[in-house]
């Protein structure tokens, strides 16, 4: 029993890791946690259900689709309302994201209604590997590959590309990256792009082994939440560690203690971090010598 | 020719009236040195000619190689060739070393003349290249000093604004780095530097100008401002006493030209 609970922590984590590198990103550029990214990811998904049941396109076309729309939402979010708040303050910007949450929620709710529906994944979650004592789906395995990939895209696109530089340099000094004559608002508009696409990545693989709903990515977006502020909120790695962390542990809690009380284990460790370690367990963070 | 003209620029913070009609002629090919004490509107002035400060200056125009640039954003007035080291160096403290120099090339698709440069500014100051790997901000301060420096000419600027380089810097570690301007003015840029340091930057300057309270209030072959003994007293640290009197004199003084 442990070991399929280790197995499917990880797949959960999986998706909990995108969130919270989603929600990383942003965090770091327009230092905001963004609580409409449920809700974008949730939208993004159900364009591909709309692209794929209703429109009958291929998987990839739909999947591709979704996350063009999910840039062109997180760009249009970013440009249209936060970048209109004349010197705002964190709590501003925290409502104008809560805002987005409740505008995207009420649009997909008016567009798609309260029926749960089904997302075709070509990976099935019901053919499994044996893996002596657990098994593993074929759509946990895809899960868990896809996150790691686009991980290693995200790292290389942060370490090697001078777009991915300057997006760091921008997130670190503003000033100091127009006068080197990086184009700090389009860096801002990539980031949506970015964590927007991450966000839909993870919902499209949340929607077949949940119902697509407009509450879909409620739960996933609190758990993605609590790992990012486990990993410290800044670092991607801790983001995504924090991810899987709270993966594995909140299945082992449901299997061993208590099934009914799963959820709270999210709430539990976003309190005890910010009691005991306000920075996150991972954060590397520079700090400023004053 | 003049590469950069300022003409009467004010500049205002929200209600704080900081540069009051401020001109300035930075000729091609030399080194000009703002002077003045502290809140004088040494740095304002280089913010706002890089576009920095929303919406300023108020009044006045700039001109760069005869082309208007008040008003327009500092990522397009880089890309026309000036330069800015800021006061307090402002370097990327989570990007290593490299990456902050790759930073300073950022407008620029030339890799191999990129490359070029990264062992130019190396030896310039080596010190860089055996940090390459490092964060900037576990740079000591000198050391961050020189990587902007160092960031800023990645651009092959062909103005360089440079705030208070002296700033915090050992004796010794000034006298390098002001060697190091002269010998980046002798192979082309034309530099526009601010200084508390008034002898230094006096030394190897061409033309000086004096600011008080957002106005020029003197302006000079640097030469002749050293000779100066307003000059020696009030900047250069000459004085017999820093007393109000003496302040008052100063005033007094000014409102006579
Ligand atoms: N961001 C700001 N908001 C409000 N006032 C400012 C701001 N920056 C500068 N000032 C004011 O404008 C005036 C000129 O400041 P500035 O920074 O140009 O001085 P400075 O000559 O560079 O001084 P220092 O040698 O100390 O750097 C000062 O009175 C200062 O208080
Ligand atoms: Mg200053």
């Amino acid at each position: 029993m442990f070991l399929q609970l280790v197995i499917s922590g990880i797949s959960f984590g999986s998706l909990y890791a995108l969130v919270a590198l989603a929600m990383v990103i942003i965090y770091k550029t327009s230092e905001v946690p963004n609580f409409g990214q449920g809700e974008m990811s949730m939208l993004s998904t159900f364009v591909a259900y709309a692209l794929l049941v209703t429109h009958s396109h291929s998987f990839i076309f739909s999947f591709i689709g979704a996350l063009l729309f999910a840039a062109a939402l997180g760009i249009f979010l970013e440009f249209v309302f936060l970048r209109r708040a004349k010197d705002p303050n964190i709590l501003s910007l925290i409502l104008i994201t809560l805002g987005f949450q409740m505008m995207l929620y009420g649009l997909a709710s008016w567009k798609w209604g309260a029926d749960q529906r089904d997302l075709p994944f070509p990976v099935s979650d019901f053919d499994v590997i044996n893996l002596g004592t657990a098994v593993i789906s074929y759509l946990n395995i895809a899960t868990i590959l896809i996150t790691l990939v686009l991980m290693f895209m995200l790292f290389l696109f942060f370490k090697y590309t001078k777009v991915g530089i300057a997006m760091k340099a921008t997130q670190q000094n503003v000033m100091a990256a127009r006068i080197n004559g990086i184009r700090t608002n389009r860096i801002l508009s990539l980031t949506w792009a970015m964590s927007s696409m991450i966000g839909a990545v993870a919902g499209i693989l949340l929607a077949p082994i949940a119902t697509l709903d407009p509450n879909l990515m409620l739960d996933p977006l609190l758990k993605g939440f609590a790992a990012a502020v486990l990993g410290g909120m800044t670092t991607l790695v801790g983001a995504a560690l924090g991810g899987y962390m709270l993966g594995v542990i909140e299945n082992l809690f449901g299997g061993y203690i208590s099934l009914e009380f799963k959820s709270v284990v999210a709430f539990g460790i976003i309190v005890l971090v910010l009691c005991f370690k306000p920075s996150g367990l991972f954060a590397k963070h520079y700090v400023r010598k004053v | 020719m003049a590469l950069l003209e300022i003409k009467n620029i004010e500049t205002f913070y929200t209600l704080i009236y900081a540069l009051r009609g401020v001109s300035l002629t930075v000729e091609e090919g030399t080194i000009t040195a703002i002077l003045g004490n502290n809140g004088a509107g040494k740095s304002t002035i280089l913010k706002t000619v890089m576009g920095l400060l929303d919406d300023q200056p108020d009044k006045g125009t700039i001109e760069f190689m005869g082309k208007r640039i008040d008003g327009k954003d500092p990522e397009v007035i880089v890309r026309m060739g000036i330069s800015y080291v800021p006061e307090g160096r402002e370097v990327f403290e989570e990007l290593s070393v490299k990456e902050n120099l790759l930073m300073g090339a950022y407008i620029r698709k030339d890799r191999a003349a990129i490359k070029k440069d990264f062992n130019q500014i190396y030896k310039y100051f080596p010190v860089l290249k055996e940090r390459e790997e490092q964060w900037a901000g576990t740079l000591s301060g000198g050391e961050q000093q020189m990587l902007a420096i160092g960031r800023a000419l990645m651009n092959r600027p062909k103005l360089l604004f440079l705030d208070e380089p002296s700033l915090g810097l050992s004796p010794i570690l000034v006298k390098e780095i002001f060697e190091i301007i002269k010998t980046i003015n002798q192979e082309g840029a034309t530099i526009l530097l601010v200084e508390q340091n008034a002898r230094m930057a006096l030394s190897i300057s061409d033309i000086g100008l004096i600011i008080e309270n957002g106005r020029f209030v003197m302006k000079g072959k640097s030469k002749e401002l050293m000779e100066d003994k307003d000059v020696q007293e009030f900047y250069m640290g000459m004085r017999s006493e820093e007393s109000a009197k003496g302040y008052q004199r100063w005033k007094r003084k000014k409102r006579w030209r």
